[in-house]
């Protein structure tokens, strides 16, 4: 038991991995429950894909150095963010196939741009790995995780009533799109911290499967942002814990852990679970 | 006291509002019309919420003051939210973004929700109540809103005989409290029974008056044939 849980902990990377991880836990999930709850699932899709030209080039101008790819991708994901905004209202809500085109655009011109430069594996860049996580990937992450909370305690209230009723904000003298601006500028940042131990493709998955597996738990927004960090917290402890035991790149590790823990939500939580409808089935 | 001096609005490309003149005192006061004929767009107007394209409103009090009810509610009704919190943000404009709301906002809240019969629903969730429930609670903020000026549009549309009774005893008291309260319905007896003064909209030129006159028989038929 100590050997499976306790002992691959001692070697510094994973350590290192953790604390990135655990500091990431504690930003993207509750910023995951807003997207759901605002119906904005697809655009951290969209914006995970939208890093990564931003981090390839980033790459071509710095090398494999954190700060320019981070710089890089929160460029492009700020961007991007800005380009769904604009589908968003030119569609007039009926964005999802926009979206589409975006992120398969970002996600080929990424692909391409990285390949072309030396030195990048694009395993690595895709999917993460915990050796990626070194000093500069854990000050970046823990940096985001900071001024991330920081930032979402500032804007929660009207982030609530923005997502609850935006009429009413407008009615009352406007001022929506500053929260909604402050929201994605946060969201794309988790996103930016995300990518170095999950990888581009997996980075909002720490984001958003917490989120969903928490609305299985409690019907109140604090309840569920409770129980989306303590879900992201066991993804991360037991996902590199599964990614070191065997070997996958430590994005899909995590994910999949998270993902399970979204299915026995989804079955046995509380909350709009099959369980709790089959109980109500039953009682009537 | 509102002014609407000849007022038309757009949308999209067609004039929703045209030329349209009138004016609201304190207590009740109907905007009816058949569908089409700019009502919403009109009450929206005068909540700050659709640009006047030409003419003028006067006489308008700041935002906070303005409370608007919208159609069927854009509230999101799935909300993870219980209900003294969201009723709590009727005070939006007094406490702010960035601030809690104080121990005497928390009794306002309270006794709004003890108001419309809600007071042992004030820890459930919003999705956990009936369209009937759900538009007390918006009544409710509106309370705790305590705006000069009180916008409803179809306030009494998917409810229940008793919730629809609850309500307008609710809009009695504002009207005697002195408030300015403006309703688009479309139920002319209920408009009759109730509403002192109406503006008319339609496909002909807009009319503005005390009900009786407005609502006869005749400028009803008139608006059907035209229809």
């Amino acid at each position: 038991m100590y050997d499976l849980l306790i002992s691959p902990f001692s070697f510094l990377f994973l350590r290192r991995a953790l604390i990135g991880c655990l500091a990431l836990s504690l930003i993207a999930p509750p910023l995951g429950v807003f997207l759901t709850i605002r119906r904005m699932s697809l655009t951290a899709d969209v914006l995970q894909h939208g890093i990564l030209p931003g981090v390839a080039i980033g790459a071509m101008f710095g090398g494999l150095s954190m700060w320019w790819m981070g710089a890089g991708g929160l460029l492009a994901g700020l961007l991007v963010a800005l380009l769904a905004g604009v589908i968003t209202r030119a569609t007039d809500g009926r964005e999802d196939s926009g979206f589409a085109g975006v992120y398969l655009l970002a996600l080929a011109a990424g692909v391409a741009l990285a390949s072309r430069e030396r030195g990048i594996d694009l395993t690595h860049l895709l999917f993460g790995s915990v050796l990626a996580v070194d000093d500069a990937a854990l000050i970046l992450m823990a940096a985001i995780a900071s001024i991330g909370l920081f930032g979402l305690a500032v804007i929660w209230r009207g982030l609530v009533l923005e997502s609850l009723d935006p009429l009413l904000l407008q009615a009352q003298g406007g001022g929506g799109m500053r929260f909604h601006a402050g929201f994605m500028v946060l969201v794309v940042l988790a996103v930016v911290g995300g990518f170095a131990a999950l990888g581009t493709l997996m980075s909002v998955g720490l984001m958003m499967l917490p989120a969903i597996a928490a609305r299985h738990w409690s019907r109140f927004l604090s309840g569920q942002i409770l129980a989306s960090v303590v879900a992201a917290v066991l993804s991360s402890g037991l996902g590199l814990l599964v990614s070191f035991h065997a070997n996958i790149p430590a994005g899909p590790a995590i994910l999949l852990v998270a993902g399970g823990i979204w299915l026995a939500s989804l079955a046995i939580g509380p909350e709009s679970s099959l369980r709790s409808r089959a109980l109500i089935a039953a009682h009537d | 006291m509102i002014f609407l001096n000849n007022v038309s609005c757009r949308q999209g490309r067609v004039l929703a509002v045209e030329n349209v003149s009138a004016s609201f005192g304190p207590g009740l006061s109907a905007i009816a019309g058949p569908n089409g004929a700019g009502k919403t767009t009109m009450l929206r107007a005068l909540a700050g919420l659709h640009p006047v394209a030409s003419g003028s409103i006067t006489g308008l009090p700041a935002a906070h003051e303005i409370g608007f009810l919208p159609q069927a509610s854009e509230a999101d009704r799935r909300f993870p939210i219980a209900c003294d919190d969201f009723v709590k943000f009727g005070a939006w404009g007094r406490v702010g973004a960035f601030a809690a709301a104080s121990e005497s906002e928390q009794q306002r809240a309270q006794s709004a929700l003890s108001r419309m019969g809600l007071a042992d629903l004030a820890r459930r969730s919003v999705a956990q109540l009936s369209s009937g429930q759900f538009q007390r609670l918006m009544f409710a903020r509106l309370i705790v809103q305590n705006a000069s000026v009180i916008l409803l549009d179809e306030p009494f549309t998917a409810v229940d005989a008793a919730t629809e009774a609850g309500l307008i005893d609710q809009l009695m008291a504002w009207r005697d409290e002195g408030r300015i309260v403006i309703a688009v319905l479309h139920d002319h007896d209920l408009i009759r029974e109730l509403f002192p003064t109406t503006l008319l909209l339609g496909r002909e030129a807009a009319r503005f008056g005390p009900t009786s006159e407005v609502l006869a028989a005749k400028s009803r038929r008139g608006l059907r044939s035209a229809a």
